[in-house]
């Protein structure tokens, strides 16, 4: 069982790695932002495979870590790419 | 162990691919994309190095907060980035930092490379003395015992930084807020995260303070996902950042390190040296410590998203 | 029973993984970021949700059980919200042609 399970997380990570691929190259700033949420999804799945696999301890809370900080991450890049240049409040006037 | 060999070899893989990525990256965006993935991956690596103290943090700080930070400075770079990435540096410059970057890398390869078979290691005197502490998680004891000093200075650097946050403020501004985190086009689906998600993740966050005491988990852990539960909210438009000259916001920002102080001085009538714990109380001090500087910490890292105040002083 | 349990472990995992490739294989042939974001929601959240069925029967406390199951909601409560907002940034940014 320990065997199956490590060989899953590595097939799992591997179409993690296939779908970053695509996702990093864009080309809208709107493909980039699915990383975290491609990435929280897959690593959270081959990190609860690892844990089943190897019995190590905390790895679910490793894992349900990683999901509310993945979702919190996907948020702030829906803002940071979707709200650029915001003016500096103290650069009013072009100084 | 064949398929551990493979998840192995691909995570390495993986992980060299995304670092290139974030060096190669010609723009500020794509190149914090990568490095929250990789922030991500190497959650996974320190699992497989059977370390999940260190896994924790790296998902929460370099998954989640680090990424955050740094998205925050790439939308106040975006106005200078066209003329930024233009401007390419010399051949000559170029090679002498790819140079001193691989001459750094190897330096460090060497050293890991080099230790000695078995490493020396203070593993069995960590966890021979780990019943005098109470705990028994052994990274607390090191981190709340052994080495108390380390993480009182870690909780004062991290006060220090959001000092050096503050002082970008231009005068008038000073002891306002911060600018409003909220995203600019209101949304209902986000409201509604931003509603669910934070009490579930204040929950998570509490047992991972407690649970640190006895298994992986810790303070660090827990205030950091407070702390982005709180910035959530804020960014959902739920809250708006704190005026930071306000007397709450500055006392639950040192209230830990204060706290930690004092029982380090106290240590010297109670138990005859600076941040020594008197016996039998070692464990009851130690948890007391962290949920005081869980508090503070949640609330410096928000803070520290939040950046410098840019509102002046509601009167 | 722990045989049967083992199969159903198999079968659960083993489908949830098919999903992963499948969201893979949507994310590297569809033409455009909405159509992409389709293909990363729906087969990664069926994926984890397999994945997190075929380990139910392999956690060793009751408790565990539930972080599993509590991990696979958070997911599909942050992943939903998500892509809606990633969804209405790339309606926003680059109007249909």
């Amino acid at each position: 069982m320990t065997e199956f399970l490590l060989a899953v997380g590595a097939f799992v990570l591997a179409t993690v790695a296939l779908g970053l691929i695509r996702v990093l190259r864009g080309p809208a700033d709107a493909d980039r932002m699915m990383a975290p949420q491609l990435l929280g999804t897959g690593g959270i799945a081959a990190l609860l495979l690892l844990g089943a696999a190897t019995g190590m301890p905390g790895a679910i809370d490793v894992a349900l870590t990683l999901t509310l900080l993945a979702a919190f991450a996907s948020v702030a890049f829906v803002k940071g790419a979707s709200e650029p240049a915001e003016p500096e409040p103290d650069e009013g006037g072009g100084g | 162990m064949t398929f551990a060999l493979a998840f192995d070899c691909g995570l390495a893989v993986l992980i060299l691919a995304m670092a290139i990525w974030t060096i190669a990256a010609r723009t500020t965006f794509p190149a914090v994309v990568g490095f929250v993935a990789y922030g991500l991956l190497l959650t996974l690596v320190w699992m497989r190095l059977a370390a999940p103290d260190v896994a924790l943090t790296e998902a929460a700080i370099g998954g989640g907060l680090t990424g955050v930070l740094l998205l925050g400075a790439t939308s106040r770079l975006r106005a200078t980035e066209p003329p930024a990435v233009s401007e390419r540096p010399s051949v000559p410059f170029r090679l002498a930092v790819a140079g001193l970057c691989t001459l750094l890398s190897a330096a460090i390869a060497a050293v890991v490379l080099l230790l000695p078979d078995p490493a020396p290691t203070l593993a069995p005197e960590a966890a021979a003395k780990l019943s005098l502490t109470g705990v028994g998680n052994a990274v607390t004891a090191v981190l709340l015992a052994y080495r108390a000093l380390d993480t009182l200075l870690e909780s004062a650097v991290l006060l220090l930084a959001l000092v050096g946050v503050w002082s970008l403020a231009p005068d008038r501004f000073w002891g306002g807020a911060p600018r409003s985190l909220a995203l600019r086009h209101r949304d209902g689906s986000l409201s509604l995260l931003g509603q669910v998600l934070p009490p579930i993740g204040i929950v998570l966050g509490v047992y991972i303070v407690w649970v640190g005491a006895d298994a992986p988990g810790g303070k660090f852990q827990g205030a950091t996902i407070i702390g982005a539960m709180w910035v959530l909210t804020m960014m959902a438009g739920l809250q708006t950042p704190p005026e930071i000259s306000q007397a709450w916001v500055r006392v639950i920002l040192v209230a830990g390190a204060a706290f930690f102080l004092a029982v380090g001085i106290a240590g010297f009538w109670l138990a005859g040296a600076f941040l020594a714990y008197p016996t039998g109380f070692a464990k009851s001090l130690i948890v007391a410590i962290e949920v005081a500087l869980t508090l503070s910490v949640a609330a410096t890292l928000g803070l520290l998203v939040a950046g410098p105040p840019a509102r002046p002083v509601r009167t | 029973m722990s045989l049967l349990l083992d199969i159903f472990t198999v079968v659960a995992v083993s489908l949830g993984a098919v999903f992963f490739l499948a969201g893979a294989v949507g994310l590297l042939r569809f033409p455009d970021t909405l159509t992409r974001l389709h293909a990363l929601t729906k087969a990664d959240n069926v994926g984890l949700g397999l994945i997190v069925l075929g380990l139910l029967p392999q956690t060793e406390r009751p408790l565990a059980a539930v972080k599993l199951i509590v991990a696979w909601l958070l997911v599909q409560l942050a992943s939903g919200t998500v892509s809606q907002l990633i969804a209405r940034t790339a309606r926003r940014t680059e109007p249909p042609a």
